[in-house]
């Protein structure tokens, strides 16, 4: 159901995610600037400037009040966002715990972006990839136009009463954030028809005064919250599957639930990677495709909830598999391999590979990519660096 | 003698704070000042522990817990998301104490009253770290010693002075300032309610011994905060939209009265206390300059 006022655009990744959180009609920003996030704030700031938006944007003197007052005012019962990157997130590492454990609904932008020293500003996945146990789920997108809608579908999955878990839905630094694509823009009132108002179940209300995330003791629900979130990160699967697949016959795309399949049904060899490695990497696949050789890719849209079920479906039939990673556990491997491994343990046993590409923003080449294929076809296993300069 | 303390209780029986704790006093008079229209955030501190464990909640309004640094940005995320719902009604309420407020929290303050929110910040100042144990906060006075502070074979007490914060919030021109303490309730519900007239954001500081980490016997609490403020250590003034007004209407004593009474600054030798004595004469001679100063230039 293709809608008169939907059009198309050439706009930037953070443009698109602007407009993302305009459509999910957020009432309340607060951020605190770091390149490459920059634009997102700048857009929205000028849209609300502009009447375009209808929100309150508080600018904040750091990143952890950022996430305090958007903690705070989501509390109240408005849906609220902001938007950071690297050194910033990480800044945020304690609000992140403090939003999830509320069990409040927030979705926020990141624009990954390498951690220093020595400073740099490119991308490379280590800033979230280390916010992975904070209890938030976690998106990769590809395109401009996935950035924008997983921010709508971020809220309607997040604002699940089965979820009430906050979404980080991410972009690789300039190689989305700051380059322009055709985007198409929303219907708004088709979005109002997917995404209702927020609902908050508990929130501040003098007529029925609360605490909110009191103290609790070991013999307490401590234990049992914690489980409990667990639990709706499990559900939270189904619910993005549902999510996924409802916008995609709302507005005619295709995205996939939690991962992406590229010509995967019958091939031998599987690649897997995330974020935008994975357009070339899905060119590489029709490059040896058309050498003969049998390889798919798995792009990884959802790294937490981990796409496990998905992973153990589409590599029972693989004879080797390639992990490629944008960060990289200092002391093992790339981070998705060793989610993978373990997903495989005791019950798929093929060989797979880690390869740990693009750190702080080097180029990800084709050849680069038709080396991993080659040394995934030799079915071997092992960590490797790719295209690493020798120094020295 | 009729008071003009409310009525009103917002505070249930069952905490779990010391015996003679001031900071739980504090509280007590804020809620009653402030009325049942009221949300307080509560950073990581003894406030956060008095009330007790989920489920329990001692105070009858909403109560929002937060990281140590978070009560600036949470107050103002607070007040934005209540107002955009219409709600401009409720106080909105940050209740920190001197470690959240002096140190971790100061970049949170500072912002939250620059960025002109409507909200109160209370800063209950019990001059240390005291729920990880007493340990040395940028609001501890000279003198005293804490369990980072300690006094040993070296005279190891607290060598700097008092990190004032409400002068800070002065010098940054807050619509509303003021110094309290719990020995003074009517003159603290007075200046809360000066506070409600002030649309913006207003910062208060207020006294609260703690018989624990000032090692004083805890019927001795209200006698403690009125030797301070009559001793000169704990000067109680009123800054109102740029008009500063120092009380002066009380019997001085000498500092070394004060400093006798608590075990914490029971190593202080007679040149040490006079150094105090020295602190708190100038300190006084600044506050009455700056009553002449501010009353000029609103003259
Ligand atoms: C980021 C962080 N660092 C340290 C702590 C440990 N901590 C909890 S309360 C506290 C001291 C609180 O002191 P203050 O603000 O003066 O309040 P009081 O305990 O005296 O009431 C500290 C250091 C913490 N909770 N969070
Ligand atoms: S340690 Fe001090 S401030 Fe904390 S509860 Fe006890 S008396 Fe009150």
């Amino acid at each position: 159901m293709k809608s008169v006022t939907e059009f198309k655009t050439i706009m930037t990744g953070n443009d698109a995610v602007a407009y993302g959180a305009k459509l999910a009609r957020v009432k309340f920003i607060s951020a605190y600037p770091i390149t490459p996030q920059t634009t997102i704030v700048e857009k929205l700031a000028s849209m609300i400037a502009n009447d375009e938006l209808d929100a309150k944007y508080v600018e904040v003197e750091s990143e952890h009040s950022a996430l305090a007052a958007v903690f705070a005012s989501e509390l109240t019962g408005v849906r609220s966002y902001t938007a950071t990157s690297s050194h910033g997130l990480l800044y945020m590492h304690e609000m992140l715990h403090w939003v999830s454990g509320q069990r409040l609904p927030i979705v926020m932008s990141v624009v990954n972006r390498a951690i220093g020293p020595p400073w740099n500003i490119w991308a490379d996945q280590s800033d979230t990839i280390n916010q992975r146990d904070t209890g938030w789920m976690q998106v990769y997108s590809e395109s401009n136009q996935e950035a924008m809608d997983t921010i709508i579908m971020g809220y309607k999955i997040a604002e699940n009463s089965e979820v009430m878990l906050p979404l980080m839905s991410m972009e690789d630094a300039f190689i989305l954030s700051h380059t322009s694509e055709p985007v198409t823009l929303r219907d708004q009132d088709l979005i109002n028809d997917y995404l209702p108002d927020l609902d908050l179940k508990f929130r501040i209300d003098i007529g029925n005064p609360m605490g909110y995330g009191s103290y609790d003791t070991p013999d307490g629900t401590f234990m049992e919250l914690k489980k409990d979130m667990v639990d709706s990160m499990n559900k939270a699967v189904r619910v993005i599957k549902d999510e996924t697949e409802k916008f995609n016959q709302m507005f005619d795309t295709n995205y996939g639930g939690l991962v992406e399949r590229y010509r995967m049904d019958d091939a031998d060899y599987a690649l897997i990677a995330m974020g935008t490695v994975a357009s070339t990497a899905r060119f590489v696949v029709d490059k040896l495709r058309e050498k003969g050789l049998n390889i798919g890719l798995i792009r990884i849209r959802y790294f937490r909830p981990f796409p496990y079920d998905d992973i153990l479906e589409d590599l029972k039939n693989i004879k080797a598999a390639g992990v490629i990673d944008r960060s990289v556990s200092f002391g093992y491997a790339g981070a998705t391999y060793s989610e993978i491994v373990s997903a495989l343990y005791g019950k798929i046993n093929i060989p797979v590979s880690s390869f740990i590409v693009g750190i702080g923003g080097r180029d990800v080449r084709v050849e680069d990519i038709e080396k991993i294929a080659d040394t995934v076809r030799n079915e071997s296993s092992g960590v490797y660096w790719i295209n690493v300069k020798k120094v020295i | 003698m009729p008071t003009s303390i409310p009525k009103e209780e917002l505070m249930a029986p069952g905490h779990t704070a010391c015996h003679g704790c001031g900071a739980t006093l504090a509280m007590r008079y804020v809620l009653k000042a402030m009325g049942q229209k009221t949300v307080v955030s509560v950073p990581a501190s003894c406030w956060a522990v008095i009330p007790g464990a989920m489920p329990f909640r001692t105070l009858d309004v909403p109560m929002v817990y937060t990281p140590f640094a978070a009560t600036g940005a949470s107050i103002s995320g607070l007040r934005e998301g209540l107002d955009i719902q219409g709600k401009t009604d409720y106080n909105v309420v940050g209740f920190a104490g001197d470690g959240g407020t002096a140190d971790i929290g100061l970049q949170g303050l500072s912002g939250a009253m620059e960025r002109g929110h409507n909200v109160f910040y209370i800063m209950y100042d019990n001059e240390g770290y005291m729920n990880t144990g007493v340990q040395r906060s940028g609001s501890t006075p000279y003198g005293a010693r804490t369990t980072t502070t300690p006094v040993g074979k070296e005279r190891d007490f607290k060598k700097e002075n008092k990190k004032i914060v409400a002068d800070m919030m002065i010098a940054q021109n807050v619509p509303y300032v003021a110094t309290a303490t719990i020995a003074y309730p009517e003159d603290l519900i007075r200046k809360i309610d000066h506070a409600k007239a002030v649309h913006g954001p207003k910062f208060i500081q207020i006294l609260a011994p703690c018989p624990t980490g000032w090692y004083y016997p805890p019927e001795k609490t209200i006698e403690i905060s009125r030797l301070a403020v009559q001793s000169r250590m704990f000067p109680l003034y009123e800054f109102i939209q740029g008009k500063f007004y120092l009380n002066k209407s009380f019997k001085p004593i000498d500092v070394s009265e004060y400093v006798k009474a608590q075990d914490r600054f029971k190593h202080l030798n007679d040149d040490e206390i006079d150094n105090l004595r020295e602190y708190v004469n100038e300190r006084w001679n600044q506050l009455l300059e700056w009553e002449k100063i501010y009353s000029e230039q609103k003259a």
